[in-house]
């Protein structure tokens, strides 16, 4: 019998201990209590959100696999697929930030090929404090130094990413990473594991006693005695993870192999008891043929490491041997360690020894589930005060977009992603810096455009809005450059579900993603969940990182953000509006954070209809959402081609809403387009058509930004002033 | 007219070599697998960029010492066409096969953008299809792209034209501004004394199409194959 002390320390409760002795019809051993206890984690065994996430809308016709398989899958056309995933790995990247965040990469790859696809792309959604801070300043630096270690080494290009400042990360930065994946839509490899007799075999590096209970640390707060935890960050190796997709690959490619799993979060334990599960089968392994890099390591040890770079497979009986030859060619280690049966149960032998017999179902699916209280905090009653005529005016618009176009939130994101290798595999077409990034199918004349997405704040402010219009910007930015969103994967990070305010916060998330993605008609295929992001008790902004696929039907029509001719049109297409609410312009120049976002779904809809014909039918030069810093940021945004800028002279009237509002608020569905003044008429035509309003406010032209408000010039800037300002002020804060 | 390209563990440009040579050049093009003895029957020898063996130890470093790259010499030293992009330039240092290191860049991170090159002369197999002094548009993506050379070297080579490219601004100056990694003379790509053996560390295959916003790394690829039609 195991002492409530030692089980209660891997996590589980009294009554979680005793279920695991109703199962067993007997105590556990202290191995069997560790495989539960990871299993049955929040994160593994989702057992907070598992009832809530139901609500996600999972299914449409290009869906090939949707939540529940490594990756979810959909269809692109020719018979090709697109496997995709996000996944956040947070403590280990606040602990150690360049091995955390390399193996956050490391990760979600190997979701994407145990899926049979060749991984194509990585993106990145990161949190962090405010620079100002020397520890910030530290994490970022050596977390954007880990994903370029780690992806530009397996040759995975990362395309996209997205990045926020704000102090609700100092103690808890979030590091999710993304990757999408090409495989022929036939091909797709699945976890299941069937066939009694079939060989089970472990591939890929050899097991340490590194990340022992990482999915456990992932399931906890994170407090000061996390720096003493640094047994749970994974050390990953690149050059192992490169051999490893080239072998599994070339091996699946064989038609052998029954079924594959990636060993991530709670390693063996979780892949031999969820592979299991999933093809009804069980499973008999001997660790003591797991090839291992230390001595004296015990079952525990070895049933719970997280050592990167693993997978576990099933192979036809009879050509394991075919199996052994490709990974031994690529150097990998590859050994048979056990094979099906047909009762249900997983054991595992010490050399020949039983050392743990378990139900595989009873771990992988028979999780125990909590219906947790929600209750909302109070903090969003405080925030909904905001009376935004109390705000003082600032008459000095010029230095407030200068203001607006340094903030680290704002500013040109280069100086992580020139770190990346963004170009391998020579696909991408649209390169960071545009609203999406574009990759072409070779072959094909299709594209894809991907993106990752969410302002926190207003998730914070209200999180159901908030959550409803990171799906709407991410598939906007996806829209802007000429594809029609597809399928969604989520990361969602919260802070502890066990406190019902938090619980609050990621029920009404759920709700506004599941009713923007229903809106759109895009179902979520896959992604992770992210709980107990607080440090010294203080939870992080909801933090629902949103990326979205689109497929562009013709390449040669994808589009980009930035302004290209003299003499185009600019075009405010859209619905103006007031929109202070959670602003940039409100947290920077008034300190404040308040207010209540709003998204209409309807108009959101049109908007994005209307702007996908106008690009398809090739009558726009430039799309670009209009998002933090409002009207005048996006201006300078599209003034700032790095093929050679341009300048651009608008008159707008502030219209029944306060200057500042009609400059720097961020009320949604709006797009900043440019075009060739003889398109304005079929332009004009689109938008009545999907009754999109349509206002012309300048043209394209000169060397400065020029805005005049209500008839007096506002603002009036030279571009390569503000530009270097924007593009180099990440890198100066790091000086 | 027959390409082939090596993989070693861990090379990541392979394929599009590959692709260039075969989609866009319309020429037969084969990988080459690292163990191979022999690299006959090839008119041209490319090594790819990525990083072989997870670049441990120095990048390219321990790629020199594999079997291929015992072939690779002899093929070299027979006056057949060798080109090394990126760890594929590393790895030709490291083997000797051309002078020189490739150190960290300047800034100790690693740089991936579109940037310009000056053709310093077009007598080369690997240049004859530019211009003298055409600028290209050409992308970098490495850690280790810092050239270094003993000075005494260095005036040897650039008598001898053995500096192919040096990195530039759209207009052809060659600048310290326009320097990304802090190599010696803005230097970003050379060949050997027989002018065979070329390295260089932009990516010609990132750059041979329109769609991939240059189609200028294509001049590279012409280059070869005027070269070898000329033979």
């Amino acid at each position: 019998m195991i002492e409530p002390k030692v089980y209660r320390e891997m996590g589980l409760n009294d009554a979680e201990y005793a279920q695991i002795v109703e199962i067993l019809g007997r105590h556990p051993n202290y191995t069997e209590v560790g495989m539960y206890a990871v299993m049955w984690s929040e994160h593994c065994g989702y057992k907070y959100s598992r009832p809530v996430l139901k609500l996600f809308p999972t299914a449409g016709p290009r869906v090939l696999q949707g939540p529940g398989e490594n990756a979810g899958a959909v269809d692109v056309g020719d018979g090709m697929a697109v496997v995709m995933k996000i996944e956040s790995h947070n403590h280990p990247s606040a602990v150690e930030p360049y091995e955390g965040a390399a193996t956050g990469v490391g990760g979600i790859v190997r979701d994407i090929f145990t899926m049979g696809a060749r991984p194509m792309a990585a993106l990145n959604s990161l949190r962090f404090g405010e620079l100002s801070d020397a520890r910030t300043r530290y994490l970022f630096d050596r977390a954007v130094a880990g994903i370029a270690g780690y992806g530009n080494c397996i040759g995975v290009p990362s395309v996209a990413g997205e990045v926020y400042f704000d102090d609700c990360y100092e103690g808890n930065p979030l590091i999710n990473a993304m990757c999408l994946g090409l495989v022929k839509s036939d091909k797709i490899a699945r976890s299941s594991a069937s066939g009694a007799g079939n060989s089970v075999m472990y591939v890929g590096a050899k097991t340490g006693r590194d990340g022992i209970h990482g999915a456990t640390f992932a399931s906890v707060e994170l407090s000061d005695e996390s720096e003493e935890r640094r047994s749970p960050t994974q050390v990953g190796d690149p050059f192992t993870e490169k051999l490893l997709i080239e072998a599994t690959l070339e091996a699946l490619n064989t038609g052998h192999i029954v079924g594959i799993q990636d060993m991530g979060a709670a390693g063996l334990t979780c892949s031999t008891t969820e592979m299991a599960a999933k093809g009804d089968s069980g499973m008999e392994v001997d660790i003591s043929l797991v090839p291992r890099r230390e001595e004296g390591m015990t079952p525990y040890e070895i049933m719970l490491s997280e050592s990167q770079e693993r997978m576990l497979l099933v192979a036809a009986k009879g050509h394991e041997n075919e199996v052994k030859d490709i990974f031994e060619k690529w150097g990998l280690d590859a050994v048979v360690i056990g094979r099906l049966t047909d009762d249900g149960i997983v054991r595992i032998y010490d050399n020949g020894e039983l050392a743990a017999e378990v139900p595989a179902k009873s771990l992988a699916e028979d999780t125990p589930v909590y219906y947790m209280e929600a209750r909302i905090p109070d903090y969003i009653a405080q925030v909904k005060h905001f009376d935004k005529d109390e705000l003082p005016q600032i008459e000095d618009f010029e230095s407030v977009l200068e203001v607006l176009l340094r903030r680290h939130n704002i500013a040109s994101k280069e100086y992580i992603y020139r770190q990346y290798d963004h170009m391998a595999q020579i696909n991408t077409v649209v390169l960071p810096g545009s609203d999406a990034s574009v990759l072409r199918l070779k072959g094909t004349g299709r594209g894809l455009a991907v993106t990752v997405d969410c302002n926190s704040r207003y998730c914070y402010l209200d999180p159901y809005t908030g959550s409803a219009i990171a799906v709407a910007e991410a598939a906007r930015n996806v829209v802007c450059s000429g594809a029609e969103p597809a399928a969604v994967t989520d990361c969602l990070n919260f802070g502890n579900p066990e406190k019902p305010e938090i619980f609050w916060q990621f029920r009404q998330a759920v709700e506004g993603i599941s009713a923007a993605c229903r809106a759109f008609g895009v179902p979520v295929i896959s992604g992770n969940v992210s709980f107990y992001n607080e440090s010294q008790g203080v939870a992080i902004y909801p933090t629902p990182a949103i990326g979205v696929l689109g497929v562009i039907e013709d390449i040669e029509r994808r589009c980009t953000s930035f302004f290209k001719n003299d003499g185009d049109a600019v075009v405010v297409l859209g619905f103006n509006g007031p929109g202070l609410d959670g602003s940039e312009y409100l947290k920077a120049m008034h300190g404040r954070v308040a207010g209540c976002p709003s998204l209409d779904l309807d108009k959101e809809k049109r908007l994005q209809a209307c702007c996908l014909k106008a690009i398809r039918s090739g009558l726009l030069a430039s799309a670009h959402d209009i998002a933090e810093g409002g009207l005048a940021v996006a201006l300078a945004e599209s003034c700032f081609n790095t093929e050679g800028s341009h300048g651009v002279s608008v008159e707008i009237s502030s219209d029944g809403l306060r200057q500042d509002d009609a400059l720097f608020g961020e009320a949604q569905s709006r797009i900043l387009v440019s075009l060739a003044p003889s398109k304005l008429d079929k332009l004009m035509k689109l938008a009545a058509e999907h009754d999109v309003p349509l206002m012309v406010i300048g043209a394209v032209g000169g060397s400065n930004l020029i805005i005049d408000l209500d008839e007096s010039r506002v603002i009036d800037l030279q571009i390569e002033k503000i530009e270097s300002a924007w593009r180099g002020s990440i890198e100066e804060a790091l000086a | 007219m027959k390409f082939g390209v090596v993989i070693f563990p861990g090379s990541n440009c392979d394929c599009d070599c590959c692709r260039v040579v075969e989609q866009v050049m319309e020429e037969p093009v084969d990988l080459i697998w690292h163990e191979a003895d022999s690299v006959d029957g090839y008119d041209c020898i490319i090594l790819p960029g990525g990083f072989s063996y997870g670049n441990y130890l120095r990048a390219g470093a321990i790629a020199s010492h594999s079997p291929v790259m015992g072939a690779v010499k002899e093929a070299a030293a027979d006056g057949k066409l060798v080109m090394g992009i990126c760890n594929g330039f590393q790895v030709l240092t490291e083997a000797g096969l051309l002078p020189g290191v490739l150190q960290r860049n300047k800034n100790l991170r690693f740089i991936c953008k579109f940037l310009h090159l000056k053709v310093e002369h077009n007598k080369s197999a690997f240049t004859n299809a530019c211009s003298p002094g055409q600028v290209l548009r050409i992308p970098i993506a490495h850690d280790e792209g810092n050239y270094y050379v003993d000075p005494k070297v260095l005036a040897e080579m650039e008598e001898k034209g053995q500096i192919l490219f040096r990195y530039c601004d759209a207009d052809g100056m060659v600048s310290a501004e326009a320097n990304p990694n802090g190599s010696l003379g803005n230097i970003a790509g050379i060949c050997n004394r027989e002018g065979n053996v070329m390295g260089m560390m932009p990516y010609p295959e990132r750059s041979a199409e329109e769609i991939l916003t240059s189609a200028d790394g294509r001049l590279i690829f012409e280059s070869v194959l005027r070269h070898l039609k000329e033979l």
